[in-house]
C-alpha cells in the first residue's frame, strides 16, 4: 500500500484532472484558493485553461462561455462567492450548461470567518438560485471524498447539463491528509451526448429517452444558440405556457428520476442499535469516532453519512430510519438538513446537534448527546 | 450580398431605432468579410442590444445583464479561431463595470458594440450611466446629480487597444465595424442612437445632436496607440506551453514498520518563522513511510513572519475520523504565542503525553511529562528548534524512528537543502545528551 499526503483542495484538483476538466476559473478565496493555485500548475502546461476572473461573477461567466465551447469547466469558491455565483448558478440551471462548483465552506453569515469551518451553505445550495429549481450537492467527508467526488460531478454535470456542487468545507479543504489514490474505485469518464449531425439542430429539443438535449458546442458546424431566457426547444424565447411547464417539469425531473443512480452514502449499521444518527461532511467523522466510543460503552449506535444532499435521497432516508426508535441529525450549523430529515420521518422523533463557532463537533459532545439527551 | 440576418426571425425594433441601423450595418460588415455563419458568435445581454443575438444567423449566446463580455471571454478563450462580437447597452456598460475594465486590461480578441442611447430603454427610461445630466429620465432627478461617463475615457485608461466613438448614423458604420472585428485584440465602439420609445420623447436627439455631441468630445478613432500590445489569448497559449507539468501527487509506500498500534496526536506550538507547518509536513510523511495515516492542520494568522503558527499532526494505523486534538500524545512547545493561542489543550494531557518545551518559553501547568531544552544554548537557530525537536523524537523512537524521518526529509526536500536539514539532524543529537 501507498500513501499520498494531500490537502482536500489539492484532492479536488487532482479529482477535476482525472475527469478531463480542462477549464478552470475562480477568484481568490480562502479557504477555497488552493484549488485555484493547484488548477493553475495542473492545466496551463497539459494545453487547458485556468484563469483568475475580476471576480466571482466573471470567473462563472467565463466557465459558462467555456461550457458552452464544449469544454469541461470547474469553479471554486467559499460563501460570499457563492452569493456572487447565483445568477449565473440560475442560468446554468435553465439552460442547461454543465459546470461544476466547489463551494468550500467557512463560517458565516456573510464574510464571517475565512479560516473557520461550516456546514452553513447546505440549503444555501439548494435554494440560492431564481426559479428554485433543482441542483445536485454532493459532500465530501474527506480527502479520499473530494478526489471522486469530484469526479463523479463532472460525470453528472456532462450527463445531466446541470451545475454540480461539492459542499466541502474548511475543515476538509485546507486540512492534509493520507489517501491511498489506488484504492479510488473511479468511475469511467462520461462525455455530454453530442446531437447527431444527420438531422437539424434544435438546442434544447428532446429526441432521447434521457430527458436531457443533446448538446452541440458554440462555435461548431452546426449553429448553436444558448439563453438565458425562458425558451423553447429552439432556443428562442418562448411565451406558450405549455411549453414552458413543460420544460420546468423536465428540468425537475431529470435529476429526480435518476437520482438512484448517484445517490452516495455511506453507513455503519448495528443490527441492535436502537439510535440511527444521519450526518454528513466531515461531522460525520465525528459522528463515527462517537459511536464507536459508545459502542465501548455498550450503547449501539447505527451511522448514515450522506454524501448526495440534493436532490434528496428520500427513499434511502426512509428505508435505512425503518425500525429506528431514535433519528439524530448533526451538522455544523445550526440546524438546516435536519428540516429535511423531520420532514421525511415525520413518524419519527428527530433530534438535532448543531454547532456554528467554528469548532468541529467534537465525538464527546455527539456521545453525550446520544447516550444523554 | 449574402446576409447573415435571421429570415425567420427579421429584427423588429420600435420605429426609429437605432439599434435597427446598428443591426444591418453589422450584417453589412460581417458579409463584407465574407464570413461563414458558424464562424461567428453574437453574445449579447439583457435590455434591446440583447435582441441582436436573435436576429443573426450565427452562433448565440444571451446571458445575464452586464456580463456578456465574460461568457464572451469564456467562448474565445476556448475558441480562438471565433470572431466573437458583444452587444452590450449603456445599461451593461454600467452593472458590468468591473467586466469592461478587465477585458480592457486583457486585450483578449472580442468585438464590443455599445449600444449607446443614453438610458434603460426597457425597463422605461430610467438613466444610465451615459446619461446627460441635464436629460429629463423616468428615475426622476436622479441623473441630475450623478455624472455621466465617458465610455471610451475610461476604456483607454483601462487599457483598451482599440477604441472608436461613432455614430449610428454615420454612414460607414459598416466599414468600422468590419475594422474592429478585424483588430486583433479587444476592440470596443461606442456607437450612439437614438431611443424614440423612451428616450427622445423628453429630451430631443436627432441625427444632428448625435454627431454635435460626438465632436463635442475628444475623438476615438481606433487603435490607441499607448495600448497596443499582444492579443491575451496568443500570449496566454505562448507562456502555457513554456510551464512545467505539475508532477502527479507523490506516493509513499510503506518502508518500516510503525512504532505504536493506536492513535497518536501531536500539537507543534510555535511562532510564524519557526517552520512550525514543514515540521508537521514532515512528521505527516514520516508516518506515511511506516503506512500509517495521517491529518495535519494548521493555524496561523493572515501575517507572514508575525504572529502564532500551531500545527495538529495525528497519526495513526486506521483511517482517521475525528481530525480534531483531543488529547496530546506529544506537544512540541517551541515559541510563546503559539504556545498561548492553544494554551487550553495543556490541561487535557496524560502524564505520559511528552511536553518539549524551549526554556525559554513559559507553558501552562499540565499534568504531562516536561522535557525542558535550551535551544539557544545549543546554538540552534530559532528556524531551526522545530527541526531539532523533531530529530529528538526521532532519537528517542518516540511515534517516529531516525529512517523514518531521514525518508521524509527525503521526500520533501532535494539537493542542498536536504543536505543543510540533514547536517542539522545531526547537530541535534547533542540535545539528547542533555534533555
Amino acid at each position: 500500500m501507498s500513501l499520498t499526503l494531500l490537502e482536500g483542495n489539492e484532492a479536488v484538483a487532482w479529482g477535476a484532472h482525472r475527469a478531463g476538466c480542462n477549464f478552470f476559473a475562480g477568484y481568490p478565496i480562502t479557504p477555497a484558493t488552493t484549488i485555484l493555485n493547484t488548477m493553475m500548475k495542473i492545466l496551463p502546461p497539459k494545453g487547458g485553461i485556468c484563469i483568475q476572473g475580476e471576480d466571482e461573477i466573471a470567473s462563472m461567466g467565463f466557465c459558462l462561455g467555456a461550457s458552452m465551447a464544449g469544454m469541461k469547466v470547474m469553479t471554486a469558491t467559499s460563501g460570499p462567492g457563492i452569493s456572487l455565483y447565483s445568477e449565473n448558478i440560475s442560468f446554468a440551471i435553465g439552460s442547461e450548461i454543465p459546470i461544476v462548483i466547489i463551494d468550500v465552506q467557512r463560517l458565516g453569515p456573510s464574510t464571517g470567518s475565512a479560516t473557520k469551518g461550516a456546514d452553513g451553505d447546505i440549503q444555501f445550495l439548494r435554494w440560492g438560485n431564481s426559479g428554485g429549481l433543482p441542483v445536485i450537492v454532493l459532500a465530501p467527508m474527506d480527502v479520499t471524498d473530494c478526489y471522486l467526488l469530484t469526479v463523479h460531478a463532472f460525470n453528472l454535470a456532462e450527463s445531466f447539463r446541470c451545475p454540480v456542487f461539492i459542499a466541502s468545507n474548511k475543515e476538509i479543504g485546507m486540512t492534509r491528509e493520507s489517501l491511498d489514490l489506488d484504492a479510488v474505485a473511479l468511475p469511467p469518464m462520461v462525455q455530454r451526448t453530442i446531437a447527431p449531425d444527420n438531422a437539424p439542430y434544435l438546442p434544447f429539443a428532446i429526441t432521447g429517452i434521457s430527458g436531457i438535449p443533446d448538446f452541440m458546442p458554440v462555435g461548431g458546424k452546426t449553429i448553436a444558440r444558448q439563453t438565458s431566457s425562458t425558451h423553447g426547444p429552439d432556443g428562442y424565447i418562448t411565451v406558450d405556457p405549455e411549453v414552458i411547464s413543460k420544460n420546468q417539469a423536465r428540468l425537475c425531473n431529470k435529476l429526480e428520476a435518476s437520482l438512484d443512480t448517484f445517490t452516495f452514502y455511506e453507513e455503519h449499521m448495528k443490527e441492535d442499535a436502537e439510535v440511527l444518527v444521519i450526518t454528513y461532511g466531515i461531522s460525520a467523522r465525528s459522528v463515527m469516532a462517537a459511536a464507536k466510543k459508545c459502542s465501548a460503552s455498550g450503547t449501539q449506535v447505527s451511522v448514515l453519512a450522506l454524501k448526495t444532499l440534493w436532490p434528496i435521497p428520500e427513499a434511502l432516508i426512509k428505508k435505512k430510519a425503518s425500525g429506528y426508535k431514535r433519528v439524530l441529525v448533526v451538522e455544523m450549523n445550526l440546524g438546516q438538513y435536519v428540516h429535511e430529515i423531520r420532514r421525511i420521518l415525520s413518524d419519527h422523533s428527530v433530534g438535532f446537534l448543531g454547532q456554528m463557532d467554528g469548532n468541529l463537533i467534537t465525538p464527546s459532545q455527539i456521545e453525550e448527546f446520544i447516550t444523554h439527551a | 450580398m449574402h446576409s447573415f440576418i435571421n429570415s425567420s426571425r427579421p429584427p423588429a425594433y420600435c420605429p426609429g431605432c437605432s439599434h435597427e441601423v446598428v443591426t444591418r450595418a453589422l450584417d453589412k460588415a460581417f458579409s463584407q468579410m465574407d464570413l461563414h455563419e458558424t464562424q461567428v458568435v453574437i453574445v449579447s445581454d439583457i435590455g434591446c442590444s440583447g435582441l441582436f443575438d436573435t436576429f443573426f444567423n450565427t452562433h448565440a449566446f444571451h446571458g445575464l445583464h452586464g456580463r456578456a463580455l465574460t461568457y464572451a471571454t469564456g467562448i474565445k478563450l476556448a475558441r480562438p479561431d471565433l470572431h466573437v462580437v458583444v452587444t452590450m447597452g449603456d445599461g451593461g456598460l454600467g452593472i458590468g463595470g468591473a467586466h469592461l475594465l478587465s477585458t480592457c486590461r486583457r486585450n483578449i480578441d472580442i468585438t464590443l458594440l455599445i449600444l449607446n442611447n443614453f438610458n434603460y430603454g426597457m425597463t422605461g427610461g430610467q438613466f444610465s450611466a451615459t446619461t446627460p445630466q441635464d436629460a429629463l429620465m423616468g428615475s426622476g432627478f436622479l441623473n441630475q446629480i450623478e455624472k455621466p461617463m465617458d465610455a471610451c475615457r475610461v476604456m483607454r485608461a483601462a487599457g483598451a487597444s482599440y477604441v472608436t466613438r461613432i455614430s449610428a448614423y454615420q454612414s460607414d458604420l459598416s466599414a468600422e465595424m468590419e475594422q474592429a472585428i478585424r483588430f486583433n485584440g479587444f476592440s470596443a465602439m461606442d456607437i450612439w442612437g437614438i431611443c424614440p420609445g423612451r428616450y427622445t420623447r423628453q429630451n430631443k436627439t436627432t441625427f444632428k445632436t448625435i454627431q454635435t455631441g460626438i465632436e463635442s468630445l475628444p475623438p476615438y478613432h481606433g487603435p490607441v496607440p499607448e495600448n497596443l500590445r499582444e492579443e491575451y489569448g496568443e500570449q496566454y497559449r505562448q507562456k502555457a506551453s513554456t510551464q512545467k507539468p505539475l508532477p502527479a501527487p507523490m506516493e509513499v509506500a510503506r518502508k518500516f514498520p510503525a512504532l505504536f498500534n493506536d492513535r497518536k496526536e501531536i500539537l507543534i506550538l510555535g511562532s510564524a518563522g519557526q517552520r512550525i507547518v514543514t515540521a508537521g509536513e514532515i512528521l505527516s510523511y514520516a508516518g506515511l513511510t511506516a503506512g500509517l495515516h495521517a491529518t495535519q492542520k494548521n493555524d496561523y494568522p493572515i501575517t507572514v513572519l508575525r504572529g502564532h503558527s500551531a500545527c495538529d499532526v495525528i497519526l495513526s494505523p486506521d483511517k482517521i475520523d475525528y481530525a480534531g486534538i483531543t488529547a496530546p500524545d506529544v506537544i512540541l512547545a517551541l515559541g510563546q504565542e503559539g504556545i498561548d493561542r492553544k494554551k487550553a489543550l495543556f490541561s487535557t494531557c496524560r502524564e505520559d503525553t511528552l511536553v518539549l518545551v524551549d526554556s525559554k518559553a513559559e507553558i501552562p501547568d499540565c499534568r504531562g511529562t516536561i522535557l525542558s531544552i535550551d535551544f539557544k544554548g545549543k546554538k540552534i537557530k530559532r528556524q531551526d528548534m522545530a527541526m531539532a525537536a523533531l530529530s529528538l523524537l526521532a532519537q528517542q523512537k518516540r511515534l517516529i524512528s531516525p529512517d523514518m524521518l531521514e525518508t521524509a526529509l527525503g521526500i520533501r526536500f532535494k539537493g542542498s537543502t536536504l543536505d543543510g536539514v540533514l547536517e542539522l539532524v545531526k547537530q541535534s543529537a547533542v540535545l539528547e545528551n542533555n534533555g
